[in-house]
């Protein structure tokens, strides 16, 4: 005896799964390399592209302060010297911009935000970090993001001091989410309890930024 | 909000500049851009390679229904020598509009200055179209606009006919045009490259009247153009800048490809 379910199609067999946009570009082909290493729609950039919102500021190192605050122990100041005693730790990482291009391989040296974290008491309650800068930019990461190793205040790239253009002479490391949160010029650290979206957060950009989800614009 | 994907459909195609050539598509669920957004475009392969490139908008929002972009063709380019071969009712994947830093429109208040380098000077014309469509009351506003274009030659220069069809409308509007390679003959204007001195000239003027700046172009000369502007009064936070492309050394096996 047949039953009900013998006879009805089911609609999972007819259904053809079209993606609503799923075109096809004849006669386009890739020129980049591929590489696992690449995150979706990104391409393989070998030299160092510039791209800030406004003129680059120029920061002597001799008026340089890196200020923390925020839930910590201890408010911290530390001048160019001051912070360059600091123990420091040599990365190699892949850098990611939301614009595209990424860059394998860039050689840094900083301060870990461990350090930072260790050196002012951040209280347990923190769940941010703000990074601000120079220009007035700034940039908001949740606190995991910037411990065990994933963040640095970085001063010096490919074993030269970091040029203006990219930030120098320090910048905020943070090469696993797009290299927005990497604030250049970086001039203060707060560790907040609550979440800050910094400048091209409020912008149109996403809140997180992981490339490798393709967290470009607050609506991915 | 522009949220996914969308097909856009190339409705016309035209050459504006050696090298340079406007594409205009059609597109569902356009929604109006702000005057220095951008779209993004990508693109698929047959064997599902994509590639994805933003390209800013030379048209004005009030033009409905459509995106124009200014598309300079990269030698060794992946997607613009694509985009350049393609025909009117060809289709392209897009998204946008996208950018919340590099906008201006007539809301905004202050003199309007631009400095365009090349194919920098395409979402410069989507501002200055914007402001053209308001015509009547920028000019009872009594607000200035100054354009500051640098290109090669005059074969590069971008809606050279239609800035100047502007600049004679517009009793508020100077074009400044100079030549860095060669100037038409009988050319009488500057003949070199952006530096302080033709800065202080075309702007120094308007520098204390808290005017909206914009500087769109190859990164060395948005870098060169921006600091002079810096050293000619102007305040930082007021100059934004859009940088297409890198530093200008070629390193590896192709030519960078610019963000444009």
């Amino acid at each position: 005896m047949s039953s009900m379910l013998d006879i009805v199609p089911d609609p999972r067999d007819t259904m053809i799964e079209t993606p609503a946009t799923m075109l096809i570009n004849k006669g386009f082909q890739r020129k980049r390399e591929t590489d696992d290493r690449l995150p979706p729609g990104q391409y393989r950039e070998y030299d160092f592209p510039v791209l800030s919102l406004g003129p680059t500021p120029k920061v002597g190192t001799a008026e340089w302060k890196l200020d923390v605050d925020g839930l910590v122990a201890k408010k911290l100041s530390w001048t160019w010297d001051e912070f360059n005693a600091l123990p420091q730790e040599n990365v190699v990482k892949d850098i990611h911009c939301v614009t595209k291009w990424s860059k394998f391989d860039t050689a840094w040296s900083g301060v870990s935000i461990d350090t930072i974290i260790e050196l002012a008491g951040v209280d347990e309650s923190a769940t941010h970090l703000i990074a601000y800068s120079y220009d007035g930019y700034s940039t908001n990461l949740p606190i995991e993001d910037v411990r065990n190793g994933k963040a640095m205040v970085a001063l010096r790239y490919d074993n030269a001091a970091i040029e203006a253009e990219h930030g120098g002479p320090a910048r905020l490391l943070v090469p696993h989410l797009y290299f927005w949160k990497s604030a250049k010029w970086v001039n203060r650290l707060s560790f907040t309890d609550h979440d800050d979206p910094g400048f091209w957060e409020i912008r149109g950009y996403h809140n997180y930024g992981d490339p490798w989800k393709e967290q470009r614009y607050s609506f991915d | 909000m522009a949220k996914g994907w969308r097909i856009a459909t190339l409705e016309e195609a035209s050459m504006v500049a050696k090298g340079i050539k406007s594409l205009t598509f059609s597109l569902p669920d356009w929604e109006p851009s702000v005057p220095g957004q951008h779209y993004d475009i990508r693109l698929t392969a047959e064997d599902g390679y994509q590639a994805e490139r933003s390209y800013s908008v030379a048209s004005a929002p009030e033009r409905k229904g459509v995106v124009e972009f200014g598309i300079e063709l990269l030698e060794n380019g992946e997607v613009s020598p694509y985009l350049f071969s393609l025909k009117p009712g060809d289709q392209v994947e897009m998204r946008g509009p996208i950018g919340g830093s590099f906008i201006w429109n007539t809301d905004m208040p202050g003199p309007l200055c631009l400095v365009g380098g090349g194919s920098g000077m395409v979402p410069l014309m989507a501002m200055l179209r914007h402001r053209q469509e308001h015509l009547a009351d920028e000019i009872k506003k009594g607000r200035h606009a100054v354009f500051l274009a640098s290109v090669k030659d005059q074969d590069h220069l971008l809606y050279y006919d239609e800035l100047r069809a502007i600049s004679a409308a517009d009793p508020n509007f100077t074009l400044v045009i100079t030549f860095t390679q060669s100037a038409p003959p009988n050319w009488d204007g500057f003949r070199r490259r952006i530096d302080h001195a033709m800065l202080q000239n075309v702007f120094g003027g308007i520098a204390g009247d808290m005017p909206m700046v914009y500087v769109c172009g190859p990164t060395p000369f948005a870098e060169n153009a921006a600091s002079n502007l810096v050293e000619v009064g102007f305040n930082p936070h007021a100059i934004r800048i859009e940088r297409f492309g890198g530093g200008g050394t070629v390193v590896g096996p192709e030519i960078k490809e610019e963000r444009s």
